[in-house]
C-alpha cells in the first residue's frame, strides 16, 4: 500500500533512496531527501493520522516518534530517518489491540474534535518511554508544547496517568 | 420537562419541495421504513435564519429523517456535522431512547447535502434542543409504525405489545415476538408526520441521561478519522493560493513564470485568484514561493491601539434589547452611581485544523469534501462560484477538526472547486496557519459603556448598558433592577462605515462573552462599593430562581464564605445565561504581581442546561469551554496594522496550554423538566469576569479590557 517507488515529477532529478522502518516495516522511498517527513507520511506513504497543524513546530499535531522519541515531522526532513525507526498513530493498535495510551484517551474521553489527538497519544507515549510514572506537574511540563483547542487538558493529563499505571513501566 | 415543550412542532407534508437528487438517494436505500419530519416553529432560530439567508422560496424540505433498515438497523439522517461537541454520540443516544434498540444498531449520517435534510449550519448550540425535537418525532413515529406492523404480524392488540432492545413482543407471552429487522423486511414504507407523535415520558428514560464516551473515540485514537485533508482522490493535485499582504490589498502585477518552470507545476490564474498546482502539496507550497507579486497596498489604517476610538467614531445606530422603570427615577435613588467602559480586543478562532476542502468538478456535477460548519451554505457558494445547479453539487463534511464558529464561512471550499474546475481534476486546498490567521472571521473588538447605581441599602437601581459591536446575545440583563435600559449596536462590518479592517463573525457564544465580561465586571464594582460579597450582592439583587440555583450550586461547591472584595483570596464569582443555559463560575487565581501573569488555580462551574441528554459528554462541553475561555480572558488578542494581521502562528499567539489549567468541577443542575438547552457553548461566557474579579479580590486591581495581559495586570496594579 505504500507508494514507496514512485517520484513525483518534480523530484525526480534529486530523488534520492531512503530507507527506514516504519510501523514495524521496512519501507523504502525514492524521495526527495529534504522534504519534510510529516508530508512524505501524509502524501508519499498515505498515512494522514499524522496532521498538518502549524508547519513551524508551535502545535504538535504531526508528532511522531524517532526511535521512541516523540519528534514534530514538520520539522524533520525525511533524509534524517534514514535507517531509523519511525512509529506514526496507525503504528500503535497491535493485532487488534490498543495501546494502554489510545484506550485511556478513550476511556477518558480525553478528546473532542480529535485532530491533535495523535499528536497527543505520540507525545504521551515518548514521554512515558523517559519517565514511566511521571507526576502530575510532569506530565503537565512533558505535555505543555502540544495545543489542543478543544479544551482536553485535564482529561489528556488524566488519561496519561492512567495508561502509566495500567503500563507499569513496561511497553 | 413537559412533553409540549419539546414537541411544539409544525408538522406538514411538503413532499413536492423533497429535493429530486435525495428522493434518487433514498430510492437507491432500498427497503425498510423511512420517517420524514418537518420542524415548525420551535426551531425559531432555523426559521429566523431561512428568512435571513433569504433564497426566494425556499430552501424547503424535511429537517429530520430516518430509516429502519431490513436489517434493523436505525440511520438517523442530519445536516448538523460533528466537531468535537458530540452530536454523533447524543443524536444518537436520543435515537435509541425513543425507539426502544440498542444504541449500537443507531448510526448517524451526518453532513452530507446529498443524503441529509438541509440544514442551516451547526452553531448557537442549537443541535440538541432545535434539532433533537425532530429526530425525537421521527423516532417515535417510527416506532408507531413497528408496532402496527407487530400487530399485525402477531395478530395481538397493539396495546399488549412490548418494545424493547429492539424487539416487539407480545407482553402476555413473550415467544411470540418479531425484531425490528424482521418488521422492516420487503417493507418500503414512506410516513411523513402529520401529527405529533406522544414521544416517551422522561421519567422512563434509560439510554438519554446516560453518561456516554465518544462514539467516534476509536477511530480518534488510530489515526483513522479522516478530516477534509486527509482525503485522497486519483489524480488530484494540491494548490496553494497567492494572498495578499494586507486586506485591501490589490495584486498590481504578477510573474508566474518561475514557479511553472517547476515540473510538474500547474498555475491557474483567474482575476484575483492565483494558484500553484502540483502533486505534491509542499512542492507546491515552495513553488507559490517563486511566484512574484506586487501589490497596491491601503493606506495605513487602524491598528489593535487605535481601533476603540475608531469604532467610536463609526459608532452604529443601536437599538433598545430590553427596558424598564425610568433611568432618571433611577439616578434620584442611586446613592452611588459608576461609569465605566469595558474593551476587548479581537479574537481568532484557531481551531487546530485549518480550512481544508477536497473539490472534484466534474462535467456537470460537483463533489466537495470540506471542514465546514454549514455544508448546505457551503453548497450554495460553490454552486454559484462555478455556475452548476445546487442540486448537482454535493457537500459532504468529514469529521471537523474544531470549528467554533470560524468554520461557517467556505472560502476554502469556494477555492478548491474554482480550481478543480479549472483544472479538470481534483484539487485539495488546506490553508496554512498563516492563512488561518488572515482570513479569520474573528470574534469582533467591542466596546460596553455601563452606567449603574446602587441605593444605600445595596439594590441596583440603576443599570444604563451600551454595547457596540459585539452584538446583543447576552445584552439584556437578567437581575432585579428596577430602572434599566439596555441599548445593543450591530457587530459591524468590514471595511467602509463597517468599521472593521477585516472580516469578523460569530465566535463561541458570540457577543455574550464581551457582554457578560461587562456585565459581571460592573456587578462586582457595585458589590464591593456596596461593602458586600460579591456572591450575597448577586444574590439580593437577583430574582430569576434557574440563575439563583446555578449561583448557589457554585458557591456550594467550591465552599464559598462570604467576605467583601478585595479579600486577598483571590476568589472570583460571574454568572450569566446562553443558550437557554444558565451558568455560574467561581475560580480561585494567583497572581504573580511582578510578572502580572494569572494563574488559575480552581474552577467550579455549575450549568442548568435543562434535561441532559449525554451528562459526559456535557461536562466536556463544560470543561472544553471554560478551559478554551482563559484564552480570551488571558492572552488572547490579534494584533493588526491597517489591513495587515500580524498574528500569523502560535508563537504569537498564545492559546491555553496544560499548565494553565485548573482542577476543574462541574456541577449539572438536576432539570428533567425543563427541555434541552444547549451546551456546546454557555459556559465560555463567563470566563472573563469571573477571572477579572479573581485578580480584583486576590490585588485590588481591576481590569477593563481583554486580554488581561501580562502588562495590563502591572498597570492595572500600579493604579490599584
Amino acid at each position: 500500500m505504500y507508494r514507496s517507488d514512485k517520484p513525483s515529477n518534480a523530484e525526480k532529478n534529486m530523488a534520492d533512496s531512503i530507507s527506514f522502518k516504519l510501523n514495524d516495516k521496512p519501507v523504502r522511498l525514492s524521495v526527495d531527501g529534504d522534504r519534510t517527513l510529516l508530508w512524505v507520511l501524509r502524501t508519499d506513504v498515505g498515512l494522514t493520522g499524522t496532521k498538518f497543524g502549524c508547519a513551524e513546530g508551535h502545535c504538535g499535531a504531526c508528532t511522531v516518534l524517532v526511535d521512541g522519541v516523540a519528534v514534530r515531522s514538520c520539522l524533520h526532513q525525511v533524509k534524517d530517518v534514514k535507517g531509523k525507526e519511525v512509529v506514526t498513530i496507525e503504528g500503535l493498535e497491535k493485532d487488534g489491540k490498543l495501546h494502554p495510551i489510545q484506550k485511556a484517551f478513550m476511556e477518558h474521553d480525553a478528546l473532542q474534535c480529535g485532530f491533535c489527538t495523535p499528536g497527543m497519544i505520540l507525545t504521551a507515549f515518548g514521554l512515558l518511554k523517559a519517565n514511566p510514572s511521571p507526576t502530575r506537574e510532569q506530565v503537565i511540563h512533558g505535555m505543555e508544547q502540544n495545543l489542543c483547542r478543544c479544551g482536553a487538558h485535564t482529561r489528556i493529563i488524566d488519561a496519561i496517568q492512567s495508561a502509566a499505571g495500567e503500563m507499569k513501566g513496561g511497553r | 420537562m413537559r412533553t409540549e415543550d419539546y414537541l411544539a412542532l409544525d408538522f406538514k407534508d411538503s413532499m413536492g419541495l423533497f429535493p429530486q437528487s435525495r428522493r434518487e438517494f433514498i430510492k437507491s436505500l432500498g427497503g425498510g421504513i423511512f420517517i420524514f419530519v418537518t420542524l415548525g416553529d420551535l426551531a425559531i432560530g432555523q426559521e429566523a435564519g431561512r428568512q435571513r439567508g433569504g433564497r426566494q422560496g425556499g430552501p424547503s424540505d424535511f429537517n429530520a429523517y430516518l430509516r429502519i433498515g431490513e436489517d434493523g438497523r436505525v440511520t438517523g439522517f442530519t445536516g448538523k456535522i460533528e466537531m468535537g461537541q458530540g452530536p454523533i454520540t447524543s443524536l444518537a443516544q436520543m435515537l435509541a431512547e425513543e425507539l426502544d434498540t440498542p444504541l449500537d444498531t443507531v448510526e448517524m449520517v451526518m453532513g452530507d447535502t446529498g443524503r441529509c435534510p438541509w440544514d442551516m449550519g451547526t452553531f448557537g448550540s442549537m443541535t440538541t434542543r432545535s434539532f433533537g425535537p425532530a429526530l425525537l418525532a421521527a423516532a417515535a413515529e417510527a416506532k408507531a409504525v413497528l408496532l402496527e406492523l407487530a400487530a399485525e404480524a402477531l395478530q395481538v392488540p397493539q396495546a399488549q405489545l412490548v418494545a424493547q432492545d429492539g424487539v416487539i413482543f407480545d407482553g402476555q407471552n413473550k415467544e411470540q415476538r418479531r425484531t425490528y429487522g424482521q418488521l422492516a423486511k420487503g417493507q418500503k414504507i414512506e410516513r411523513h408526520l402529520k401529527a405529533k407523535p406522544t414521544l416517551k415520558e422522561v421519567a422512563k428514560f434509560t439510554v438519554v441521561g446516560k453518561p456516554l464516551v465518544r462514539r467516534d473515540g476509536r477511530d480518534k485514537v488510530t489515526g483513522k478519522a479522516q478530516f477534509a485533508g486527509d482525503l485522497r482522490e486519483p489524480g488530484m493535485l494540491y494548490a496553494k493560493l497567492l494572498r495578499p499582504p494586507a486586506h485591501g490589498a490589490k495584486l498590481k502585477t504578477v510573474d508566474t513564470a518561475p514557479a511553472k518552470a517547476i515540473a510538474g507545476v500547474q498555475v491557474v490564474q483567474d482575476g484575483d485568484l492565483v494558484a500553484v498546482l502540483h502533486e505534491l502539496p509542499d512542492v507546491a507550497e515552495a513553488a507559490l514561493a517563486k511566484v512574484k507579486a506586487e501589490f497596491d497596498l491601503p493606506a495605513p489604517g487602524v491598528d489593535d491601539k487605535t481601533i476603540f476610538d475608531h469604532l467610536l467614531k463609526t459608532n452604529p445606530q443601536g437599538r433598545a434589547v430590553s427596558e424598564g422603570g425610568d433611568l432618571a427615577e433611577g439616578k434620584k435613588l442611586a446613592s452611588k452611581t459608576f461609569e465605566q467602559t469595558y474593551l476587548n480586543s479581537y479574537v481568532a478562532h484557531a481551531a487546530m485544523e485549518t480550512h481544508s476542502a477536497l473539490a472534484k468538478v466534474e462535467q456537470d456535477k460537483a463533489t466537495i469534501w470540506a471542514s465546514t460548519q454549514n455544508p448546505f451554505g457551503a453548497q450554495s457558494e460553490i454552486a454559484q462560484a462555478i455556475g452548476l445547479p445546487a442540486q448537482n453539487v454535493r457537500v459532504i463534511a468529514p469529521f471537523v477538526g474544531g470549528g467554533f464558529g470560524g468554520k461557517t464561512r467556505n472560502t476554502q471550499a469556494v477555492e478548491a472547486a474554482r480550481l478543480s474546475k479549472a483544472v479538470g481534476k481534483p484539487v485539495q486546498v488546506v490553508w496554512s496557519r498563516a492563512e488561518e490567521f488572515f482570513y479569520d472571521t474573528f470574534r469582533p473588538a467591542a466596546i460596553v459603556k455601563i452606567s449603574s447605581g446602587i441605593d444605600g441599602a445595596g439594590k441596583v437601581v440603576l443599570w444604563d448598558y451600551d454595547v457596540l459591536y459585539a452584538g446583543e446575545r447576552g445584552a439584556a440583563q437578567f437581575y432585579a433592577i428596577p430602572n434599566h435600559r439596555t441599548t445593543a449596536r450591530p457587530s459591524g462590518r468590514q471595511g467602509g462605515g463597517g468599521g472593521h479592517p477585516f472580516a469578523t463573525g460569530a465566535w463561541r457564544a458570540p457577543g455574550n462573552n464581551t457582554n457578560t465580561f461587562a456585565r459581571e465586571s460592573q456587578i462586582d464594582i457595585m458589590a464591593a462599593a456596596a461593602g458586600m460579597d460579591p456572591v450575597e450582592f448577586r444574590l439580593k439583587n437577583l430574582s430569576d430562581s434557574r440563575v439563583i440555583r446555578v449561583l448557589k450550586a457554585a458557591a456550594d461547591r467550591f465552599g464559598w464564605t462570604p467576605a467583601k472584595a478585595p479579600s486577598k483570596r483571590g476568589y472570583g464569582v460571574a454568572c450569566g445565561m446562553d443558550a437557554g443555559s444558565y451558568v455560574a463560575a467561581i475560580v480561585e487565581a494567583d497572581v504573580d504581581a511582578k510578572k502580572g501573569t494569572v494563574q488559575v488555580k480552581r474552577l467550579v462551574c455549575a450549568q442548568d442546561m435543562g434535561l441532559v441528554v449525554n451528562p459526559e459528554g456535557a461536562k466536556i462541553q463544560v470543561e472544553g469551554a471554560t478551559t478554551m475561555g482563559l484564552g480570551y480572558a488571558l492572552t488572547e488578542e490579534v494584533r493588526f496594522q491597517g489591513g495587515k494581521v500580524q498574528e500569523t502562528n502560535f508563537d504569537t499567539y498564545a492559546l491555553p496550554r496544560f499548565s494553565w489549567v485548573p482542577k476543574i468541577e462541574t456541577v449539572l443542575i438536576e432539570a428533567k423538566d425543563s427541555p434541552p438547552a444547549g451546551g456546546g457553548e454557555p459556559a465560555i461566557i463567563v470566563m472573563g469576569a469571573v477571572v477579572a474579579n479573581a485578580i480584583y479580590d486576590r490585588t485590588g486591581a481591576r481590569l477593563f479590557q481583554l486580554p488581561m495581559t501580562p502588562e495590563r495586570v502591572l498597570a492595572a496594579l500600579q493604579k490599584a
